[in-house]
């Protein structure tokens, strides 16, 4: 267990990055609570995998160093940064039991096996595992052989940190809702620091206690979930967080007001922004029906069972709106409104006047 | 107004339904008639008896090893059914083979040929039917415009982003107008942000076409957002198909419902006796109108238990919170009550800790009601037409 | 599972079966009817019943060359496996040296085997040959046209040299197989190179080595152009192999009948112990 800070980190796979889109990962610093349930989220290429193989020492970074409860490990190799990692495919030692697959870190070791027996009945109970503990891990499904995975980690007490790396990738929706509970109920029993790699958002929210959003070799947005759906800091995180994403729409600022669709629209943060073009970012969950709303046509309804999205085109913009169950959807004549404590204003896709809106 | 001529449609298409089965045969395209497989003395699938029309959008909803697969490899004629029949279009199709169909496949990997340009990927099935190069550039023009990918029909799928190869994949499948497109979880290898944009774009792509579309998937969401029909599939078997939001709110059975239903429905035991359903002595509330006395099984899924709740009516469950996954709008909550473990998912940050005990309210008005034999009796407070 | 039915496809398998009915089933046949009859020239021939087969199997000559066979199969299976699989897992497994070391891998491979033994029989010529000379410059008495141990190691030597690439390449081709995150688990995992080995790399190659070992086996066994080269089964019957012994019989003293009673139980030993072979080796693999 361990405190993790990442200062003045960087990566370029270049010899000589000469621009900027040379780097995979653009610096950063971070610094992570011994314990906590972390997340890095963002899109295929975006630096989240880079960034996790630094951490586990498989790549040194360009710049930077990595330090672990204030000890710089930035150069030690994988096997001696007392790290586990759980990969997206499931690895497991085909040949041998689940007990083995269990005990072998510990046996690698040195450990008594009075003690691997203890630590690996454990852990085999706390991953409902202990039913197969004396079967061929070749024969488990890939659930099994994930959780298997994660025992090896769990088994070792010197672990500094947990990392998964999209571990849920070849598991079935139906037990990917099972072990992700399972994570999560885990984090709180084992209180290891874990890092959890994704770029599936649910996955992402649902574990972490804070998560670092990613786009292009940039962090966009650090936060808790809530902090990433109520406000975020950049059109990416609103657009990237939520299903349906952010309505991100084309405004005018006049006087520190919005304009849009040539009504004024309330917003958080307008005052005190210069005039001139700008971005209205409000979640499909903040839209509602109003009477004395936006002139709107409804141009689509797709059923998502507890509720239903709505396409709407609202003068030269189209935006989605979620309705809930039972909420009548006004076949003509539509109007809506945007929930003023809920609706932004962007410009050039960053939050504008960044601090004083959250 | 598109709402009322989306329920016109549906009505339309309703009708030539009950024609279909009545064998007009006008509006039928594929169907099986109790085709089942059996490999090695196991069944992959049971005697399946299934109508598919053009202009349809079907989805095969279940979990890996449901028979989906399968099912799709019979319907193209790559596997041979061990029992039954296929018609197309009123001609039996069992022994022809999947080259004299006119059938489309797109597979969960990217499949496409490496070393050609996405133009001549589209292009390939063209060519195989010998089209001249006039209707190749017209037709492939269209089908990328449609599939967004018009500015990448010089590349090699090599130099793809993965949402793009498969764009390529379907434009291919879908450029030579079979009869019958299958896709096979077509967007399982994908991003979440990247399936979420396609998944919205199928229903538009595929909805003009006068074919048959069946689409295979692991997800309840999919077939939802998709609408058109869904067929619930479990263990080789079609528990329930019809449209799909009729099979979601009214499911037959009992499986049918455990099937369609993300994260899973929440199940219990209960009796009822003069006129209340009882799920132990102090859970109860006012049975439906005409349910008969006696046992049966609820169902009730996540979204209709909450930790808060305005409704007077909703049945109040007592447990132990297991785990609660908080995603910053909306809160799951694994909890223990009464022997059972129950999920409830609610809009809003609701924090629990491990083994708190906690009280949650189930719209118990939204349950449905399965006999012993698992058939559906009630569902909504009402009952069924099933 | 992707099966496609087509009928015409029978049509294009049919010149094969043709070509394997002439090149395999008829001279089959025609050794099955020889090894139960007796002829005494002229084409005239005579019901023999299992005779020959009763002469072939108490024969003290067969025992031996059959014994000299499983000696030389085991013994350059016992080396080019092991020695196979080391050079496998010394090769790079990226770079620009991998195709290098696959092309030098590759070549033995390339050489027809009738050169291989021409090849060997003049480098271990004790008075002219690069090996044969060093060794006795070196102050080895080494002569394998006259020594029957010097005829073994020559022989021996030179089918490693022959056929270890072949399970270098296949042992190659499932190392590099194994998905990194495998080494990267072990690696956090703690193990060491030999755990690494047993339970990553061994049980991985599992699949390739079967093939290997069953196809060195039953090359081993065949094995007849490169020794009847090389020593032509001499000094004296030292290194005379059931396949060379076979030919003497048939060719040399033209004893149709025993030779292809001989054949046929040559055939059945090897049919026998490559299923030995493989359902040992594939026992534990679906469980």
């Amino acid at each position: 267990m361990a405190k993790i800070n990442l200062s003045g980190l960087a990566h370029s796979y270049m010899p000589n990055p000469s621009s900027d889109a040379d780097w995979a990962l653009k610096e950063l610093n971070l610094e992570w609570d011994d314990g906590g349930a972390y997340a890095l989220l963002g899109p295929s290429g975006c630096g989240k995998t880079t960034l996790l193989n630094i951490i586990s020492g498989l790549l040194t970074p360009s710049h930077g160093a990595v330090l672990f409860d204030d000890v710089e490990v930035t150069a030690l190799p994988p096997e001696q940064r007392h790290i586990a990692q759980v990969f997206q495919f499931p690895v497991v030692y085909d040949t041998m039991t689940v007990y083995d697959n269990l005990a072998f870190p510990l046996r690698n070791r040195g450990v008594a096996e009075d003690i691997v027996r203890k630590r690996v009945e454990e852990v085999a109970e706390m991953t409902d595992l202990s039913a197969t503990l004396s079967k061929r891990a070749s024969g488990l499904t890939a659930d099994g052989k994930q959780k298997i995975s994660l025992g090896r980690g769990l088994v070792r007490e010197d672990v500094n940190a947990i990392l998964f790396d999209e571990p849920l990738t070849v598991i079935d929706p139906h037990l990917k809702f099972q072990l992700r509970s399972k994570l999560k109920e885990l984090h709180h029993r084992v209180s290891n620091t874990m890092i959890y790699v994704t770029h599936d958002q649910t996955e992402a929210l649902t574990f972490a206690d804070k998560v670092v959003v990613m786009n292009v070799g940039e962090v966009v947005q650090i936060g808790t979930p809530e902090e990433l759906f109520e406000v975020p800091q950049h059109t990416f995180v609103g657009h990237f967080i939520g299903s349906p994403g952010m309505n991100v729409l084309p405004c005018t600022v006049e006087n520190g007001e919005a304009i849009f669709a040539g009504r004024r629209i309330e917003a958080v943060n307008a005052a005190g922004v210069s005039p001139g073009q700008a971005e209205l970012g409000v979640r499909p969950e903040y839209v509602t029906f109003a009477p004395d709303g936006l002139d709107a046509r409804v141009t689509r309804v797709s059923d998502a069972g507890r509720f239903s999205v709505a396409d709407i085109e609202c003068g030269a913009s189209r935006l989605k709106m979620l309705v809930r169950e039972g909420t009548e959807i006004p076949a003509e004549n539509a109007r809506i409104a945007f929930d003023p404590s809920s609706t932004r204003l962007y410009r050039d896709g960053w939050l504008c006047g960044r601090n004083a809106a959250s | 107004m598109p709402g009322a001529a989306l329920r016109r449609a549906n009505a339309i298409q309703n009708i030539c339904y009950s024609w279909t089965t009545g064998r007009l045969g006008a509006l039928m395209a594929l169907e099986l008639k109790q085709v089942g497989k059996r490999v090695a003395g196991e069944t992959h699938v049971y005697p399946t008896d299934l109508v598919l029309e053009r202009g349809s959008f079907n989805t095969l909803l279940g979990t890996t090893l449901a028979g989906k697969t399968t099912l799709m490899q019979l319907m193209a004629g790559l596997e041979k059914p061990t029992t039954g029949e296929i018609w197309f279009d009123d001609v039996n199709v069992t022994g022809r083979p999947v080259q004299k169909r006119n059938v489309s496949m797109v597979y969960q990997q990217f499949i496409n040929y490496p070393n050609m340009t996405v133009f001549d990927n589209i292009a390939s099935p063209l060519r195989v039917a010998r089209h001249s190069e006039d209707e190749i550039k017209k037709r492939v023009g269209a089908m990328a415009e449609l599939m967004k990918i018009s500015a990448m029909l010089d590349r090699r799928p090599s130099e793809l982003s993965g949402g793009q190869q498969q764009r390529t994949a379907m434009a291919r499948a879908m450029v030579k107008d079979s009869d019958l497109i299958l896709l096979d979880e077509p967007l399982a290898n994908l991003d979440f942000k990247l399936r979420e944009e396609l998944r919205d774009e199928l229903p538009r792509i595929f909805g003009q076409r006068n074919c048959v579309v069946v689409y295979a998937t692991t997800e309840p969401s999919e077939a939802l957002l998709f609408g058109g029909k869904t067929a619930a599939l479990y263990e080789g078997r079609v528990t329930d198909f019809g449209a799909t939001g009729k099979i979601y709110r009214h499911p037959r059975d009992l499986t049918s419902a455990m099937v369609f239903s993300e994260p899973p429905i929440n199940t219990a035991n209960v009796r009822k006796t003069e006129g209340r359903i009882l799920m132990n002595e102090n859970v109860t509330w006012t049975a439906p109108a005409g349910l008969p006395d006696g046992a049966y099984t609820i169902g009730i899924r996540p979204h209709h238990i909450s930790p808060i709740t305005r409704d007077p009516e909703a049945v109040a469950i007592e447990g132990t919170v297991k785990v609660a996954e908080l995603s910053g709008s909306e809160s799951m909550i694994h909890f223990d009550a009464y022997g059972d473990s129950w999920v409830s998912l609610s809009h809003g940050v609701h924090p629990f800790d491990a083994g708190e005990r906690a009280v949650l309210y189930a719209d118990v008005s939204r349950c449905f009601y399965f006999d012993t034999n698992g058939k559906l009796v009630a569902a909504g407070g009402g009952h069924t037409e099933h | 599972m992707n099966k496609t039915v087509n009928q015409k496809a029978w049509f294009f398998v049919l010149p094969v079966l043709v070509l394997v009915a002439f090149n395999a089933i008829v001279p089959l046949m025609t050794v099955v009817n020889y090894s139960v009859q007796e002829t005494f020239g002229d084409n005239i021939f005579f019901w023999a019943g299992i005779a020959w087969f009763e002469e072939v199997l108490t024969s003290s000559r067969f025992h031996a060359s059959l014994g000299r066979q499983l000696t030389f199969t085991f013994t350059i299976l016992a080396i080019e496996v092991p020695l196979g699989v080391i050079i496998a897992l010394a090769m790079p497994r990226k770079g620009p040296w991998v195709s290098v070391c696959l092309v030098l891998m590759a070549m033995p491979l390339l050489i027809p085997w009738n050169v291989v033994g021409a090849m060997w029989n003049i480098f271990g010529l004790p008075e002219i040959g690069l090996l044969g000379k060093t060794l006795n410059v070196m102050g080895f008495d080494y002569n394998y046209t006259r020594q029957p141990g010097d005829a073994w190691f020559t022989l021996i030597l030179m089918d490693v040299w022959h056929w270890t690439s072949l399970v270098v390449l296949l042992a190659y081709a499932g190392l590099v197989s194994i998905p990194d995150a495998y080494y990267q688990a072990a690696k956090i995992d703690g193990a060491s190179s030999w755990s690494i080995f047993r339970y990553i790399q061994l049980p991985k190659m599992k699949r390739v080595l079967t093939i290997a070992i069953l196809l060195r086996f039953m090359d081993s066994f065949n094995i007849y152009t490169e020794p009847s080269v090389l020593t032509g089964g001499g000094p004296g019957n030292s290194t005379t192999l059931l396949s060379i012994d076979l030919v003497k019989i048939a060719l040399g003293q033209f004893d149709l009948g025993p030779a292809a009673a001989m054949s046929l139980v040559y055939f059945l030993v090897i049919l026998l112990m490559s299923w030995i072979f493989y359902t040992v080796m594939t026992r534990n693999e679906d469980q």
